[in-house]
């Protein structure tokens, strides 16, 4: 029972408004299983270790410029990604819809005395 | 030669998995090495190549082994039962289906998930290859009869491997792949169940190993043997939970997950009971090889239980999820308990690998002691690397993740040092009955 709760689609809040568009993020998605780019990033502490965690990427205060600088033009480990404009925004598009979703920021949880945690209300 | 491996096909799983083992060993220094030396191997695809190749070799060693060993054992016990040309479609579609993955790889072309990153195509033959496994072991193993636990650990970890197998492919329906978080949990789920299923075909293989070497046939039709098996599959059917703590769900799945992980306490004060029996035979039995492995087997139980946890509490795992802590657990798991487990089956089960062997030469207890050592210094250091990552994610100050990783590289170092001495040792230890089985076949 406990395992099919994961299958109710009421079992998952969305703790924002949905402000992004759906089909868009969802070809992102397959843009970034394609690119293998969650052996290096993470989403929720999912993915490899090599590179930062990217779930809340997209409002870093650097900016989307910066963002597409980096995938494009790659770093001291990240090679570079030739995406074409319309791939691209796809693949932003995932990395808003991740952002949307909540924060995978540890600082952001309240630690209980039982050793449970609970995300703070913002 | 062939005239052996048509009598005992069942070989060439073993045979197919220790070249999967020295496979997962080398690109793992290699992707290793890539923390130190960033423009390493781009030539060969860096690391987004080489990190799924190591992993992908990793899991099929444990599988091909575990399935091998299985049919191996099962052979003791029915001789006649084996069909063999079960056993080579099932190797045909396992050769079709990893050559396939590898051969995604080696193209770049990805398109699946988190440790299954190749095409999904490939996925078809690696299926039906378990397919095949799971009606081979209904052929041999009679329904009528009263089952020791390691027939029941067998039959589950095939079945929920390869119900699990399918659900890991759900992400292909655009509903179930929109919903991010859904999404998500499904896939801690399925890595933690598909986990649980491999763990119960080797855990079962380990109470055949016992029974084997006590001579003692109560011990996998006792009361105890059964209490631990259920508690193995309420945890491979539940205990995923606390991959998800940090996920935006509900706080009763948080809850239970976390209640879920500690009834583990109950394995470990198992353990702990057992622990001074265990070394009392061991100082008689250690010699014998098959045993040791055993025996280290169980020192990597214990350690990897309080380190799992441990982590298990939500307010400690949210200082090491997504660092190298989680990566330390499932090397402490996969090589010190798994891959030790399928060790001491290949010495006791694979024909004639130790006939020439009453006396094991001194280089191969080097190999053991060092693969034991090194484990344990990887081990360390990826627990070191992931704690400095931890109390980074927790500054107010951070500084920046590229020079947390040049603060890092002092335990990436000590993990490249470890991981290099682990694939010499490891190697020595797996291809030594491996060779032994091929001279002994010239001699035959």
């Amino acid at each position: 029972m406990y395992s099919a709760t994961i299958y109710q689609l009421d079992s998952t809040p969305i703790l924002k408004p949905i402000t992004y568009k759906v089909e868009l993020a969802d070809q992102g998605k397959i843009i970034w299983q394609q690119n293998n780019c969650s052996t290096c990033h993470q989403i929720y502490g999912l993915g490899g270790y090599l590179g930062p965690d990217l779930t809340n990427i997209y409002s870093h205060p650097a900016g989307i410029n910066y963002l597409k600088g980096i995938i494009r033009g790659g770093s001291k480990q990240m090679p570079e990604f030739k995406f074409t404009d319309s791939e691209m925004d796809a693949l932003l598009e995932f990395l808003h819809s991740v952002d949307q979703s909540g924060t995978a920021d540890p600082r952001n949880f309240t630690l209980h005395p039982n050793g449970n945690i609970s995300p703070k209300v913002p | 030669m062939i005239r052996k491996i048509k009598k005992y096909p069942e070989a060439l799983f073993l045979i197919l998995a220790s070249l999967l083992l020295g496979m997962a060993l080398l690109s793992g220094v290699m992707a290793g090495l890539i923390y130190l030396f960033p423009n390493l191997f781009q030539h060969l695809g860096g690391f987004k190549m080489l990190r799924p190749w190591h992993v992908s070799s990793a899991v099929f060693w444990i599988l091909t082994s575990a399935s091998g060993l299985m049919m191996l054992a099962l052979r003791e016990i029915h001789p006649t039962r084996t069909v063999p040309g079960l056993i080579a479609l099932q190797i045909l579609l396992l050769l079709i289906g990893i050559f396939g993955v590898f051969y995604s790889y080696s193209i770049g072309d990805f398109g699946g998930r988190e440790y299954w990153e190749f095409n999904p195509i490939w996925a078809l033959p690696i299926g039906l290859a378990w397919c095949i496994h799971l009606l081979h072991f209904f052929t041999i193993v009679s329904v009528n009869q009263s089952w020791p636990v390691y027939y029941w650990m067998w039959m589950t970890g095939s079945v929920f491997f390869l119900f699990t197998f399918l659900e890991n492919y759900l992400w292909m329906i655009p509903e179930i792949r929109q919903d991010l978080i859904r999404d998500m949990t499904i896939q801690w789920k399925v890595n933690g169940s598909l986990v649980g299923s491999w763990n119960q075909l080797i855990y079962g293989t380990a109470f055949y190993l016992m029974e084997k070497t006590s001579g003692n046939k109560e011990l996998a039709k006792s009361r105890l043997s059964f209490l631990l098996y259920f508690l193995g599959l309420f945890n491979l059917m539940f205990n995923w939970g606390h991959h998800i703590y940090t996920l935006p769900t509900e706080s009763y799945v948080r809850l239970i997950a976390y209640a879920v992980s500690m009834t583990e306490w109950i394995f470990l004060a198992r353990i702990f009971y057992f622990w001074k029996q265990n070394i009392r035979s061991a100082k008689a039995q250690f010699p014998y090889f098959p045993y040791r492995f055993l025996m280290a087997a169980d020192f990597w139980i214990f350690l990897s239980m309080a380190h799992a946890i441990l982590i298990s509490i939500p307010a400690l795992n949210l200082f090491t999820h997504g660092t190298h802590v989680t990566v330390a657990h499932a090397m402490g798991t996969t090589i010190g308990i798994n891959s030790m487990i399928i060790l001491s089956g290949i010495y006791q089960l694979l024909p004639e690998a130790n006939a020439s062997t009453q006396i094991y030469p001194s280089y191969l207890r080097h190999s053991f002691w060092i693969a034991q050592g090194s484990l344990l210094v990887f081990w360390i250091s990826l627990n070191g690397a992931g704690i400095t990552k931890g109390i980074w994610m927790h500054s107010h100050s951070q500084i920046s993740f590229s020079q947390l990783m040049t603060q890092s590289m002092p335990w990436f170092g000590a993990f490249v040092v470890s991981g290099t001495l682990l694939l010499l040792s490891l190697s020595t230890l797996v291809y030594f009955p491996i060779l032994n089985y091929f001279k002994n076949s010239v001699k035959s």
